[in-house]
């Protein structure tokens, strides 16, 4: 019963925290927004309006308002999901988000599976050769991948695998053939077609995407990667361990029944973490690959100086961090039996 | 009577100063030597001191002028002449490059100067003065953490426009709150100690103690955690600069000179190579040093070598 | 040099460890044998006593072993491969370490932990392991074996903890146990009552046990054989009612240094070390 209170309590104090940040993430994307020397006019009405078309414009914004009347108005527009619309679509940013969202996501998803198999697997073995040559190996190669500019090595890679030795596709989600006869009904592509039973796009998909998500992933491995080998080094060096190896436990199983299974919990954070700096990746690899995702459609909007639904997409991310880090705070308090 | 009780409250504040400093020079000296041991940390020393010299002497190695464009030349293969061929401008990367790493330099020296006593200013002050001056610092870095880095600073170059300076201010902007975190959480250990507390007694006011004696002591980590995050620096500074948001041509930014490549990049395939070999090369060299440095002073692991 | 008789469970002969990178030996020319007897190791800390027991399960991977002869029943183990080792750590030879708030795994439920012990080495059912298990949960004295083989190594107290080592260890029927300090770790209320409930098990199951501690009273009183150890060698080997007749001055300085009820009340004896017990002895 104490338990259930005091957990209560930790849920509540957590709730604010969440609020507390949230409202400082609003007032960060309204000081950038509005705040900062930039004109939000000039991108919607040209460089050539009249003076009249401007003035009627900056009033229409509210920009002679009060600056506290402005942030009043912006919470309430973000409350209600009013956020305006993109100047470059024409379309209401969040139906715009909503739509490229699933290709994004499909993509970190891909990666996220390529970079969590890779970063423990890499980890594990470095942990239990420490200090041998295939713990300097394994250090030096998931570096590699941390110090790639991506959307460099994503060009390279083009170049290499799609127009030199064909093994891939290209830029795109799906070869331009099929573009229009796609199914649609989830958004996520190699879903829908699979669904369908169209196996050529599916295919097709499957080629464009690995590439990309590949990059992505071997980019973010390497924090998967150092983490799992410190955890397991932490595991190792416990006496329960020896216990295992007592009972006749070999080396394998000792390291996979027990150790392995003990730091799962911490790696599902990691991962959960690990997935957020992905989505910060994808934009430059969306740009390098045209993929039809959130990172193309912010650098998009950037372009044109559509401040607004920059900023809208900038709150969107950092809405999905805070989650993801909500997420994995949750996940260890489930699966670690000492926090229950 | 309290004269001569507090008189002696000086002196270990001010020695205890002093000492650290000393010993700040001597750890250095077996920092660099732990270093050199290790053929990955010592490579990552390399690049950093290449990356200065360079940065001072490329214009005497430089064949060519960086800005002086050569249409006749344009896209020229890699050869004697131009060692690393031309890009789409009949401009010499080999030239270009060299000129990138003052570039480079700017941008990592600017940022740690900007990022380093913010980061320090906030962390010792929330971790001195503790209570709601902490709560209300620490929530602030919070929110800026919560963003991934890249896109705040994107967010902050639109909002300032596309420029070298803009970029470097929108990276400071993104670069600073884990160094408060740190700083803070060194702060937090020493807050506690009796020479700290001696100079309270005495009177000092809070701000004198910070300055004089709790950033002193927070400043090998702080300078240590930079370098780490320089690598991140590096990448983001060539990421804004591909995006067309960083340095504008026709300055020779590694980041920028990839993007104005890319066009060519099928047929000429040395006019985005090159770049790209610079920056990765320089990241990779921080993100070595930054490990070596970790396990430097990580006391657990100086243990068991 | 003796012949091993059919008591004889184990035999050791000029066990010396090196652990790598150190430039002397942790152990040096250690001989014992080990019937169907308790036999105590005895020594402060660093003397040892410890590496033995782990080496003759070859749990030190970072040591080198060299030995005239390690005898377990019919198995060599000096050459024994590692695959072979398997099958005899935790089914013929087991070890209690010492403290259960480290030993057992944190995140594991305690009753699969112990019946883990007897799956890994005797084809069964987990129905009939976890039956296995919950009978030896009783035979420690674990009044609800139930319950507590559902709860986490956190929910136990030290004591139950190390009675559900004890627990795990005994389960498979060993020929030896090593325990490494079983009761160091406990409060001295439940020290004895641990210790009992091991008596009982190795006696009733004719195990041979040999118990590390660097408690001397506690060993004299609860083993037959005694081996005092002293920086890595073996200084001297006596019957547990014989202890009087110590002539090392090494053991001698351990009990003089022994507070007695009734004794006199004067300063005790500061226990010397002199450096010429370093030199290589020979214990017959």
């Amino acid at each position: 019963m104490i338990a259930y209170k005091s957990q209560v309590r930790a849920a509540v104090s957590k709730a604010g925290t969440i609020a507390v940040t949230l409202l400082g993430l609003l007032t960060l994307t309204f000081i950038i927004g509005r705040v900062m020397p930039n004109d939000p006019v000039r991108a919607i009405v040209g460089e050539e309006a009249t003076r009249e078309v401007y003035e009627n414009v900056y009033r229409q914004l509210g920009l002679d308002r009060p600056m506290w009347e402005q942030f009043y108005k912006y919470l309430h527009d973000v409350v209600t999901l009013d956020l305006g619309n993109s100047v470059r679509t024409g379309q209401p940013v969040l139906e715009d988000i909503i739509h490229v969202m699933p290709a994004t996501i499909e993509l970190a998803l891909f990666a996220i599976i390529i970079s969590a198999t890779l970063g423990v697997t890499l980890g594990m073995v470095a942990a239990v050769n420490k200090d041998r040559w295939p713990d300097h190996l394994i250090r030096v190669f998931s570096l590699m991948g941390h110090s790639m500019p991506i959307f460099w090595t994503g060009m390279i890679a083009l170049i290499v695998f799609y127009a030199k030795l064909g093994w891939v596709g290209g830029s795109g989600r799906m070869s331009q053939f099929y573009i229009g006869l796609e199914p649609n009904a989830t958004g996520f592509l190699l879903l829908d077609s699979a669904m369908a039973g169209e196996w050529d796009i599916f295919r097709s998909a499957l080629q464009h995407i690995i590439l990309p998500a590949s990059l992505l992933g071997y980019s973010s491995a390497a924090f998967i990667t150092r983490m799992t080998r410190s955890f397991m080094l932490d595991q190792i060096n416990q006496e329960y361990i020896t216990t295992a190896r007592v009972k006749g436990l070999s080396q394998c199983q000792t390291i996979w029944f027990h150790a392995f299974i003990n730091i799962r919990v911490q790696l599902i954070t990691i991962v959960a973490l690990a997935f957020g700096t992905l989505l910060e990746g994808s934009i430059l690899i969306e740009t390098v690959f045209a993929w039809p995702g959130f990172g193309s459609y912010l650098v998009g909007n950037l372009m044109i100086g559509d401040m607004n639904s920059l900023m809208t997409c900038v709150l969107i991310v950092g809405l999905i961090f805070t989650v993801l880090n909500l997420l994995s705070d949750i996940l260890y308090r489930v699966f670690d039996p000492r926090t229950r | 009577m309290t004269d001569l009780n507090m008189t002696p409250g000086v002196k270990p504040a001010a020695q205890k100063s002093k000492a650290a400093k000393a010993q700040w020079l001597v750890s250095t000296q077996n920092l660099v030597l732990f270093l050199l041991k290790n053929p990955t940390s010592a490579y990552g020393l390399f690049v950093l001191a290449l990356l200065i010299i360079l940065a001072f002497i490329g214009p005497l190695l430089a064949t060519h002028d960086p800005y002086i464009q050569d249409l006749q030349n344009a896209l020229q293969a890699p050869s004697t002449a131009h060692y690393f061929g031309t890009d789409e401008l009949g401009r010499d990367i080999y030239s270009r490059l060299l000129y990138g790493t003052r570039i480079s330099l700017t941008i990592i020296g600017i940022v740690s100067v900007i990022v380093g006593p913010i980061g320090l200013a906030i962390g010792t002050v929330a971790g001195y003065l503790g209570g709601r001056v902490d709560t209300v610092l620490m929530r602030i870095t919070d929110i800026f953490l919560s963003f991934p880095s890249l896109i705040l600073s994107l967010a902050f170059v639109a909002a300032l426009g596309p420029s070298l300076y803009n970029a470097i201010i929108a990276i400071s902007l993104t670069a600073w709150p884990p160094i408060a975190r740190l700083a803070r959480a060194e702060t937090l250990t020493f807050r506690q100690t009796d020479y700290i507390a001696a100079a309270r007694l005495q009177g000092a006011s809070s701000f004198r103690i910070i300055w004089r004696s709790i950033v002193p002591m927070c400043l090998p980590s702080v300078i240590i955690r930079l370098t780490l995050n320089m690598a991140v620096v590096i990448l983001t500074a060539a990421g804004l600069g591909f995006l067309g948001l960083g340095a504008q041509p026709p300055l020779p930014e590694w980041g920028a000179m990839i993007a104005s490549g890319r066009r060519y990049m099928i047929d000429s395939w040395w006019v985005v190579t090159f770049p790209g070999i610079a920056i990765f090369c320089v990241s990779l060299g921080f993100n070595l040093l930054g490990d070596g440095l970790r396990d430097a002073l990580d006391p657990k692991q100086l243990n068991r070598r | 040099m003796q012949e091993m008789n059919s008591d004889t469970i184990l035999a050791v002969e000029n066990l010396s460890i090196r652990y790598r990178g150190t430039p002397t030996d942790a152990v040096r020319n250690v001989t014992f044998n080990l019937g169907r007897e308790r036999l105590g190791i005895v020594g402060e800390s660093g003397s040892g006593k410890s590496t033995v027991g782990r080496a003759l399960l070859k749990l030190l991977p970072t040591a080198d072993i060299k030995a005239d002869r390690m005898q377990f029943r019919d198995i060599d183990l000096l050459n024994t491969p590692e695959k072979e080792m398997l099958k005899v750590r935790g089914r013929r030879i087991s070890m209690i370490l010492q403290d259960p708030k480290f030993s057992l795994n944190p995140i594991q439920k305690c009753g699969p932990q112990v019946a883990e012990a007897y799956s890994n080495h005797i084809r069964c059912s987990k129905k009939e392991a976890k039956q296995r298990t919950l009978t030896m949960l009783e035979s420690v004295q674990i009044r609800d074996p139930e319950r507590v083989y559902g709860l986490y190594p956190h929910e136990v107290s030290g004591g139950m903890g190390q009675r559900i080592m004890i627990a795990m260890m005994l389960l498979t029927d060993p020929d030896v146990v090593i325990a490494d300090e079983p009761t160091s770790a406990l409060d001295v209320t439940v020290r004895l009552q641990v210790l009992d409930i091991l008596d009982a098990l190795v006696r009733d199951k004719g195990i041979g046990l040999i118990m590390i501690s660097h408690d001397l009273n506690l060993v004299r009183n609860f083993c037959d054989r005694v081996l005092i150890m002293y920086a890595g060698q073996v200084v001297e080997a006596l019957n547990a009612n014989e202890m009087h007749k110590a002539q090392h001055p090494y053991t001698r300085g351990l009990l003089a240094a022994q507070p007695h009820i009734g004794g006199p009340r004067q300063p005790l004896p500061v226990l010397e070390r002199r450096p010429e017990w370093l030199e290589d002895v020979k214990v017959v």
